[in-house]
């Protein structure tokens, strides 16, 4: 599959591709190396993989990184509990052995096992990794170079099928060096206009003409403004829609319904503070 | 910048593409020994006669950060298309450099300007009456000015091995005055005098009931990170020299540091001053101080700082120093926004002026106006001793 037909694939999935991240997505498959997207928070880097994971028909497995994440959350786990069953279980009528009772049935699988473990290759997406803590990583360099995870008891489980693996990071904390150099990387930023055209009309395929102008327009220049929070890809399709369910077509008509939907947009006081009435009035003026 | 010549030596893509990353690495991007056959990997992937194929396969294979990110476009053409297949005598990108050129660093330091570095770098030049002097005009006007002086004026003047130690002297104990002492939560930890029993009865689990593996808390270490700002604008000249060693002071100091210059734009200095050789350090400054001397933008330079590197040098327990005499040019209410926005995110904002020093000095700029309500404090500092004596202040901070 050519860069140029995942990016039709992508956009069939309502998932728009600048040329750089469908490239970025092309060579992931090529090298099979995974891919860190960074970026502004919401812009897209999490639904990359969701769209990713439709198009190829495979599982989404996610891992969400937090702070304190360890090995047993994210790679594998012993179910100790069945295993205390099994024993007693055993003891009742008599004998048990050891090997039983380290076996698969009493593994539980998380997130980062059950990827390598899959038929199909899968989709693997570790959001947010800068949340988790620096060993963490460690564990990542492992699996991401080898696609291999050992378990003392059982020995080294390799991966039937190479998962795609997409990691995301929004700067909370500088990555390792180690984790970057074997990762491909893209950067994702807000969209231009048409493409932000393009999403909104993808994703809200009903909107009046005028209005998705409208909606993009405003929300380019309400972006420059200085806010505390830059509402991303998410708020503006959440407004589009408020806008549309409110049977809307025209902003400079009713500007009070407008004023009354930013709270699809401003998150904090401050920037609603930041956007009155007179600026909202200037900003659809000028798309209008 | 020099005209980039593509190799014209060079026989086949492979060495191309290895001079390609020669000249990555040369501009400060991190590309591995991998690397290089990986993206010969990636030319069979794609169509290797379509140039913004391979720019944006490349692009995903070799970069790694953000910064780099935004300059590779730049890099690429650069390389690939300086040499005449595509001319573009419009686009001249002055902060590349490229292999044919030797790296400024080993070209002669003894430009016009250098009587008056030498000059003006002497240890009497920190007295307050000379500062006074070249921070106004000749007309008496102050010398803020947007222009960019793009000079390069060589630091090694700028640090001797004097001043050096006394700065880091000063810089340790002023540090350690700031030291946090510990956290009253307990985190775990492989040693400590406290047992966690949630953990250690969950594991016991695992062992049939038997707390056989014990886990012990301890109150971590809170310390406390300094994010440096000093200001190396024309009014500033004078003092650059104590300023930059006491800056190299903090980096060394132990303490988690990163240190910016700033005039209208902002540099990251962390990683130049950490450089153990004193000389090498003042020449990777040197390299990077384009525009030293020139005007003065405060608020444009922490903003950008805001949005570049805010997010992860910016937490609960930074002390930001902001070193400089408040003349600039920018706007005095983008400052105090910029200011209460590093206000929300650090612990103490602390600006450190020289101009404070002087007898009868009150702060009347604007900008310092402006800014002085989002100050946890503005303490002098126009000599080292002053800086010295600041030490009861910091332990208060």
């Amino acid at each position: 599959m050519t860069p140029l037909e995942l990016q039709k694939a992508l956009s069939a999935q309502g998932y728009v591709a600048g040329d750089r991240l469908a490239m970025a997505l092309h060579l992931t498959g090529v090298l099979e190396r995974p891919l860190l997207l960074e970026g502004p928070a919401g812009v897209g880097k999490t639904e990359v993989a969701k769209a990713l994971a439709r198009m190829r028909d495979t599982r989404l497995i996610r891992l969400q990184c937090y702070e304190g994440l360890d090995a047993s959350h994210a790679i594998y786990e012993w179910n100790y509990q069945r295993q205390l069953l099994a024993i007693r279980a055993a003891e009742a009528h008599g004998g048990t052995s050891e090997d039983l009772l380290f076996s698969e049935d009493y593994l539980l699988r998380r997130p980062l096992l059950e990827a390598i473990q899959q038929d199909e290759p899968a989709v693997l997406l570790i959001d947010e990794i800068d949340r988790a803590d620096e060993e963490f990583e460690a564990y990542l360099l492992e699996i991401l170079s080898d696609f291999q995870i050992t378990i003392p008891e059982l020995g080294t489980v390799k991966a039937k099928a190479k998962p795609v693996v997409i990691l995301t990071a929004n700067g909370t904390r500088d990555l390792s060096d180690a984790l970057r150099r074997r990762c491909l990387y893209s950067y994702l930023d807000y969209p231009d206009r048409d493409t932000e055209l393009a999403i909104l009309k993808a994703h809200r395929p009903g909107i009046e003409a005028t209005l998705a102008r409208q909606i993009v327009g405003v929300i380019q220049q309400i972006r420059a403004e200085d806010l505390e929070k830059v509402p991303g890809i998410a708020e503006m399709l959440d407004w589009a829609a408020a806008l549309s369910g409110l049977g809307l077509n025209d902003m400079s008509r009713d500007p009070q319904a407008v004023q009354s939907t930013l709270v699809c947009l401003l998150k904090t006081a401050a920037d609603r503070d930041a956007l009155p009435p007179t600026v909202m009035d200037r900003l659809i003026g000028k798309v209008a | 910048m020099q005209a980039t010549r593509f190799p014209s030596r060079a026989q086949g893509p492979a060495e191309r593409m290895t001079g390609f990353i020669a000249h990555l690495r040369m501009n400060g991007v991190t590309v591995g020994v991998r690397e290089t056959s990986d993206a010969m990997k990636v030319l069979t992937a794609v169509d290797p006669t379509d140039a913004g194929a391979v720019r944006t396969a490349l692009c995903a294979l070799l970069v790694q950060d953000a910064e780099s990110w935004r300059r590779f476009d730049d890099l690429f053409d650069a390389y690939w298309f300086n040499a005449g297949r595509q001319r573009q005598d419009t686009v001249r990108n002055d902060h590349i450099r490229v292999q044919s050129s030797r790296p400024t660093l080993w070209q002669p330091h003894f430009g016009d300007n250098a009587d008056e570095g030498a000059g003006t770098s002497d240890q009497n030049a920190m007295t307050p009456s000379e500062g006074e002097d070249a921070a106004e005009g000749m007309d008496g006007r102050l010398i803020a000015t947007r222009t960019e002086n793009l000079s390069r004026r060589d630091l090694r003047e700028l640090v001797d091995d004097d001043t050096l130690r006394q700065a880091e002297i000063t810089a340790r104990r002023l540090a350690r005055a700031m030291t946090d002492r510990r956290s009253r939560r307990r985190r775990l930890s492989r040693k400590g005098p406290q047992l966690d029993m949630r953990r250690i009865q969950r594991a016991s689990l695992a062992r049939g009931g038997e707390p056989l593996d014990l886990f012990h808390r301890k109150r971590p270490d809170r310390p406390v990170q300094i994010v440096a700002f000093c200001d190396v604008s024309g009014s500033m000249t004078l003092y650059a020299r104590v300023f930059l060693s006491f800056l190299k002071g903090l980096v060394d100091s132990g303490i988690r540091t990163d240190t910016y210059l700033f005039h209208t734009r902002l540099l990251r200095v962390t990683d130049a001053l950490r450089e153990q050789d004193t000389l090498r350090a003042a020449s990777r400054l040197s390299l990077m101080a384009e525009g030293f001397g020139g005007g003065t933008d405060i608020s444009g330079s922490l903003e950008s700082f805001v949005t570049g590197y805010g997010a992860r040098a910016l937490n609960s327990r930074t002390v930001v120093l902001i070193i400089s005499d408040g003349y600039c040019t920018s706007d005095p209410a983008a400052l105090a926004r910029v200011l209460t926005k590093i206000r929300h995110r650090a612990r103490r904002i602390v600006w450190l002026n020289p101009l404070r020093g002087w007898q009868d000095h009150a702060p009347v700029a604007a900008a310092m106006q402006a800014a002085l309500p989002h100050l946890d404090a503005h303490l002098p500092a126009n000599t080292l001793e002053a800086l010295a004596a600041l030490e009861p202040e910091f332990r208060a901070l």
